[in-house]
């Protein structure tokens, strides 16, 4: 037994020894099959070959696949849909994702293998603690960094990260501006999840904003992942306090159980969500009824009816078959912008990624960019996007604008 | 020079170590490391110190914990929060050490505490209230806000706003949002410096006259208690070390990944399984054993991610081949007869 454990541990110590050198040598050719077919297919385009390569992160596996595979897909699609109209610069661009299972240490992984690949753009990642995670080795390498969905403050804190969505802290404070100036309520009472890094962000900015507003917190609630079945002692509690708008600033599973269980014990509050609420209507076994006055603050709506949003959302469900969400449309804007960026200063495939990272940079401050999550955004030196929140209010099963 | 049995088969624990590290330097240094692998490195270093910390306290000790992510996850905080202070008093060389010192210190006083009630129990039961206390630290720290500024230090479990900070304030860990921005101090060649110091200190415990007390209570309780053995002492003795080194883990942990939160994917239960999983795959009791499946266990999903979505299948079916590979009576009998052949040669 001694022996043979011996020669299992020299053969396991080999194949340790093995496994690393082939990494070594692998990793140059793992390129997966459609990013060779990619390769290939760019070939034949007029500028001999030289590609754009813009990579992208997201949770493609596990409890957070929806966002990340949204990300991932929207970008995509934008992807193709620039190769088709000629590329950027008249050069075409090469797409790769990867995923990070919503971990941040996977996530620096993931963004070693795009840097690998030869990675000179990055949109991502999809959630808050790996962008940040990721953002430290951008920062070193100065590769451009654009996060669609990225919310938490932190994410932009280097010069080289920009985002698409609102911050987290903007989610809140205008949340209390628009309750404020639309009159919405007098009494608020808020339930919030205090283990997601999103809800308090957004929860402790609200809260701040509020004071010497014109409306009172009576309730503050929280609960934690964990235990985000049963919310009737938060309403409860909201219900006493006599609350007459509640805000959620949550994700929508959760809120789908809220409105359920407020309907049924009899309180009917103004319901007042953010953009994680994007997704209510579409959650199983859901009577979207109880939605019904449901108030949100979104960058994007499945069902508005301009050409760009509705081209967009029919050429996703042709190719993924299903309705695209917030995630999705923050990220085809994403590719866009860096388009818009890349030419508004004539930047070439062939320049170093830190070259373009320069030239993007200073770009972004420049352009005014349009899109499905704002006609009309700007950028400043931090990062942050300048752009108006909409409002949207459930009607009769759909998104309606709220103004 | 004679060296007898064991110091041998501690030395070739070493070398196996010592000649990978110097293998991947050469390699690096001649430019043969993809980028992938070079951010691979430093995370197979601390899981495979954890492995070797969790294999200290179930294969020697003999008792089941599936709580030690916990352990980690207060070396990885009380560590980064420190870093994160003095990030501009201190050089990064001295602030490292004392993080170390800070993260080892306090993992091992909460290993002792917890130790306490926990050693009380045997088995099953021990393994349950293991898990519960792994929770407990990552649920609790997640309710912590703790910012510093001009007046001091500021404490809540409220919320970040309940602190009352001064704006130039600096927000230390707050609440599920963790510690952002932990300086970025680890590298390869310190976690290989952990992993051999923390193999020093594993394998010598365990050929001293300590360790050989811990497996005696291991082996039969009665009898070790029987014969004098202060069973608590030694019990606590191994279960305090063995957090030790899994706070050392925490700490490269934090100080490589500049984000830290408190969640389920890197504290939880099914984190620390993850660890278990190492340990029982690389034998139990066998510390190279640990080392070893940490590191290609680690490695081997990165090194499927392109084969996309079906690594995760791949990465469960390689479990369960190797689970039966090492462990099977049936397969062990094969091997052994077809080794039986040539294996005298075969044999290191």
């Amino acid at each position: 037994m001694k022996k043979f454990s011996k020669a299992v541990s020299a053969l396991m110590a080999s194949v340790m020894a093995a496994s690393m050198l082939a990494g070594c040598t692998d990793a140059a050719s793992t390129e997966t099959p459609d990013t060779q077919a990619q390769a290939q297919g760019t070939e034949s385009s007029a500028n001999g070959g030289a590609t754009f390569k813009i990579g992208a992160i997201g949770p493609l596996t596990g409890a957070a696949a929806v966002y990340g595979n949204a990300v991932c897909n929207a970008a995509e699609l934008a992807v193709e849909e620039i190769n088709e109209a000629g590329g950027i610069n008249g050069y075409q661009v090469e797409y790769s994702k990867e995923d990070d299972e919503l971990n941040a240490e996977k996530s620096v992984n993931a963004y070693n293998t795009l840097k690998d690949w030869g990675m000179q753009i990055l949109v991502g990642s999809t959630t808050s603690a790996c962008s940040i995670a990721v953002s430290e080795n951008t920062k070193a390498d100065n590769m451009f960094q654009l996060t669609p969905s990225g919310s938490a403050e932190e994410c932009v804190k280097y010069d080289n990260v920009f985002r698409v969505c609102f911050s987290d802290p903007n989610q809140g404070i205008a949340s209390a501006q628009y309750i404020a100036d639309h009159n919405l309520a007098t009494k608020v009472g808020i339930i919030y999840d205090n283990s997601d890094v999103y809800s308090n962000g957004i929860y402790q900015k609200f809260k701040e904003e509020a004071a010497g507003k014109n409306f009172e917190i009576v309730s503050e609630e929280a609960f934690t992942a964990d235990n985000a079945t049963d919310f009737s002692v938060q309403l409860q509690k909201a219900k006493d306090a006599g609350a007459d708008l509640v805000f959620l600033p949550i994700y929508y599973q959760a809120a789908s159980l809220i409105l359920t269980q407020a309907n049924t014990m009899g309180y009917s509050p103004v319901f007042f969500g953010v953009d994680g609420m994007d997704g209510i209507l579409s959650v199983e076994n859901f009577d979207t009824k109880l939605a019904e006055g449901v108030m949100l603050l979104t960058p994007f709506a499945a069902d508005a009816k301009d050409d760009l949003t509705v081209n967009f959302v029919k050429k996703y469900q042709e190719k993924y078959g299903e309705v695209p969400n917030q995630f999705a449309a923050d990220a085809y804007d994403a590719v866009y912008i860096i388009k818009q960026a890349l030419e508004a200063k004539s930047a070439t495939p062939d320049m170093s990624t830190s070259d373009i990272c320069e030239a993007v940079k200073a770009a972004m401050t420049e352009i005014e960019a349009s899109g499905l999550t704002s006609a009309k955004m700007t950028w400043d030196a931090s990062g942050e996007p300048n752009k108006e929140p909409k409002a949207v209010v459930i009607k009769e099963g759909a998104y309606v604008s709220a103004e | 020079m004679r060296i007898d049995k064991k110091t041998k088969d501690n030395l070739i624990t070493y070398g196996i170590v010592v000649a990978t590290f110097l293998i991947v330097q050469a390699l690096a240094s001649t430019g043969h490391l993809t980028n992938h692998i070079k951010g691979l490195l430093v995370p197979m270093t601390y899981y495979a110190i954890i492995a070797v910390a969790l294999n200290l306290c179930v294969g020697i000790l003999g008792e089941l914990s599936i709580g030690h992510c916990g352990f980690m996850c207060i070396g990885a905080f009380t560590s980064a929060a420190f870093s994160k202070i003095t990030a501009e008093k201190i050089p990064s060389g001295p602030r490292f050490l004392i993080a170390f010192v800070i993260g080892i210190a306090f993992a091992a006083l909460f290993g002792f505490l917890i130790g306490i009630p926990v050693l009380r129990l045997k088995g099953d039961y021990l393994a349950i209230v293991t898990l519960a206390f792994g929770e407990i630290i990552k649920n609790v720290i997640n309710a912590f806000y703790i910012g510093i500024d001009s007046k001091g230090m500021h404490f809540s479990m409220e919320n970040q706003m309940a602190l009352g900070l001064e704006p130039d304030g600096l927000m230390v860990v707050n609440g599920a949002m963790g510690i952002t921005g932990t300086p970025h101090d680890a590298s390869f060649t310190i976690g290989i410096v952990m992993l051999l110091v923390s193999l020093v200190v594993v394998l010598n415990l365990i050929n001293s006259r300590d360790g050989r007390a811990i497996m005696a209570i291991r082996d039969n309780y009665i009898a070790a208690e029987a014969s004098g053995i202060n069973v608590t002492r030694y019990k606590m003795l191994a279960f305090t070390i063995s957090a030790a080194i899994a706070g050392a883990a925490g700490v490269l942990y934090s100080h490589n990944i500049t984000t830290l939160t408190a969640s389920s994917q890197y504290f939880g239960y099914n984190a620390s399984i993850m660890i278990l999983v190492y340990v029982v795959l690389g034998g139990i009791g066998n510390i190279r054993g640990s080392v070893v499946a940490a590191c290609i266990l680690y490695l081997l999903p990165e090194l499927l991610r392109g084969l996309n979505k079906y690594r995760m299948l791949i990465y469960s079916i390689v479990l369960i081949v190797m689970m039966i590979v090492n462990w099977s009576p049936k397969v062990i009998e094969w091997r052994k007869k077809t080794f039986a052949n040539f294996g005298i040669k075969k044999k290191v």
